[in-house]
């Protein structure tokens, strides 16, 4: 630091306060509305942390009713039990509810491999999802899905050219997180077939 | 019954479903008259959530009308207004007991290391949310309060989650008088800190963020100082000279996995998946916070390895403290605030869209097109 720089004297953390004091609470409240409303740290909501909690919120049982039909249900193995309530929104099913069976019965949380295998299964499940689409007859539309009507509705080329926006560097990779799987998927299909007609000519 | 359903990143669609079913005697089936979309809902959308299955049903912050109750419910009747904590929790359990409700370990068999949440995929839990007609709330007689007559339906559903969160998070960084608190991130969750920090006596509080609409807010609304990050060339050392070289006194990353502001962070983390997300908050958090300081985490990760820097944390003797909110404990105290007028959640609300329309909102809110900020879901707007 210059000379220049130091005129006032030392930085802050060179002195034992800070030299440049918060202004008093009277400016404060004059200018934050609610301002020190909760200033009494011991006041505040979740404090202390662990603390016993007499009132239960509003539960009236010691452990809770068990919700049936939990026989197939995956659980972590770092559950003792299956819990005594459970989603039931999506259950497994398919190559993608078997890839996540696996990382729920073979690997505990603390392992990658429990998370990258949900990660995979992720992927496979939208891909067979997709793929039954087509077959339904009602195949997934990517320009509705995606939403990109917003770009019009929304003045998106406006909204992204504002001000000095950061994320602007790296919005023309969105579309090719959307449509790569796609393209990847129709690049194959047509090396596919022309392998197949090949080996059938020769 | 019409609902929002993922189709795998970046693509959602209305699908016509099933109406949810009473499936444990403590349950109640809600008839949805308000949701919203959270930034964490697009961490979902984007794909960086692992087991978000196809067809899931997004949606933790949303209130409604009780339509229906099991036959142990004793709290709720049908034809009340209520709005429903974004966590799922049974109240008896180790750490529910204890007041840790977001950590919640009877409802969540998918994870041991998050608690139950709302349309926020299988692993926590498999619950289908809120941005639908109707919804399962488990544990009625627990999680859902009456919303005060007083209460308008925007400021409601931003208390389900944004609010709360945002309150908890002030609260997280150990806010004493006079303190200078960073706030990273001017999204709603990071408004509501920032002027949740005032609350409990801030001395500073100074906003980070690279979008302008937002930093408006943050000096209107949360009436902080701030910080474009994009116009200095290095924001760690900014915020030291900001503070007279000090650091501030706590940081309160509201961020979370999609953060901006280094690339190579953000393509490894947020795109590429190679990470539990973009750590860059987080570390700017450890490293602008001065030495013995609290770093308070409320914006979200996923559960795979970050790159941080937490050689800096342990030198520096930081305090890190974080957690989901646990939601319901903060309501009566932000009751007061709201009704006093110190927090004014729904004045943070930027785009309203019918629930037909909800890919056009993902996209707009994913992309913070049009000054977007916080978009609520209207389920019946027909």
């Amino acid at each position: 630091m210059s000379a220049d720089q130091r005129a006032g004297g030392p930085a802050t953390p060179h002195v034992a306060h800070k030299r440049r004091p918060a202004p008093t609470a009277e400016e404060l409240r004059a200018r934050i509305p609610g301002w020190g409303a909760d200033l009494d740290p011991a006041d505040r909501p979740s404090f202390p942390r662990l603390v016993w909690q007499d009132g239960r919120s509003g539960a009236h049982w010691d452990y809770p009713a068990e919700q049936p039909g939990g026989q197939r249900r995956e659980r972590s193995v770092e559950h003792a039990q299956l819990t005594p309530v459970f989603g039931t929104a999506q259950p497994l099913h398919g190559v993608s509810g078997a890839v996540r069976r696996l990382a729920y019965s073979r690997y505990s949380e603390g392992r990658l491999a429990h998370w990258l295998l949900l990660m995979a299964g992720d992927r496979v499940d939208a891909w067979g999802a997709h793929a039954r689409s087509v077959l339904s007859g009602r195949p997934d539309q990517p320009l509705t899905e995606t939403g990109v009507v917003g770009e019009v509705t929304h003045h998106g080329l406006a909204s992204r050219r504002r001000g000095n926006r950061t994320d602007a560097r790296h919005h023309l990779l969105d579309p090719l997180v959307v449509a790569g799987p796609w393209v990847a998927a129709a690049a194959g299909a047509v090396l596919g077939v022309r392998a197949l007609v090949r080996t059938a000519r020769s | 019954m019409k609902a929002m359903a993922y189709r795998g990143p970046y693509k959602v669609r209305v699908e016509e479903k099933a109406r949810p079913r009473i499936e444990h005697p403590n349950d109640a089936v809600i008839r949805v008259t308000l949701a919203a979309i959270c930034g964490s809902d697009l961490h979902l959308y984007h794909g960086l959530m692992p087991d978000t299955r196809i067809g899931h049903t997004f949606g933790h912050e949303f209130i409604g009308v009780v339509d229906e109750v099991g036959s142990s419910v004793q709290n709720l009747t049908v034809g009340d207004r209520v709005m429903v904590p974004f966590n799922i929790y049974c109240g008896t359990c180790w750490f529910c007991s204890r007041g840790l409700s977001s950590n919640c370990h009877n409802v969540n068999p998918n994870a041991t290391a998050v608690g139950g949440i709302y349309g926020y995929s299988h692993t926590t839990g498999g619950y289908d949310g809120g941005q639908s007609q109707f919804v399962r709330v488990p544990f009625a007689d627990v999680g859902p309060s009456k919303i005060p007559d007083w209460m308008s339906d925007e400021d409601a559903v931003l208390l389900t989650d944004m609010t709360a969160t945002g309150y908890f998070g002030a609260q997280l960084a150990d806010v004493v008088e006079g303190d200078t608190v960073v706030v990273l991130g001017a999204g709603p969750v990071g408004l509501v800190a920032a002027r949740s920090a005032w609350l409990m006596g801030a001395g500073r509080v100074i906003v980070v963020d690279h979008l302008d609409e937002r930093l408006e807010r943050a000096r209107t609304w949360a009436l902080a100082e701030t910080l474009n990050f994009t116009h200095v060339d290095d924001v760690v050392l900014e915020m030291k000279k900001q503070t007279d070289f000090l650091g501030a006194d706590s940081v309160i990353d509201c961020v979370g996995a999609e953060a901006d502001g280094n690339l190579t962070q953000h393509l490894t983390g947020a795109k590429l998946k190679l990470q539990g997300g973009s750590p860059v908050a987080l570390n700017w958090a450890i490293d602008g916070v001065r030495k013995g300081g609290t770093v308070s985490v409320i914006g979200a990760y996923g559960p795979v390895p970050n790159a941080v820097k937490f050689g800096d944390a342990m030198n520096k003797g930081l305090t890190l403290r974080m957690n989901q909110a646990p939601v319901k404990r903060q309501w009566p105290r932000l009751f007061e605030h709201v009704k006093a007028g110190h927090l004014r959640p729904s004045e943070l609300v930027t785009h309203r869209f019918p629930l037909e329309h909800i890919a056009e909102a993902y996209h707009v809110f994913s992309s913070k097109l049009d000054g977007c900020i916080k978009p609520l879901v209207i389920p019946d707007a027909a």
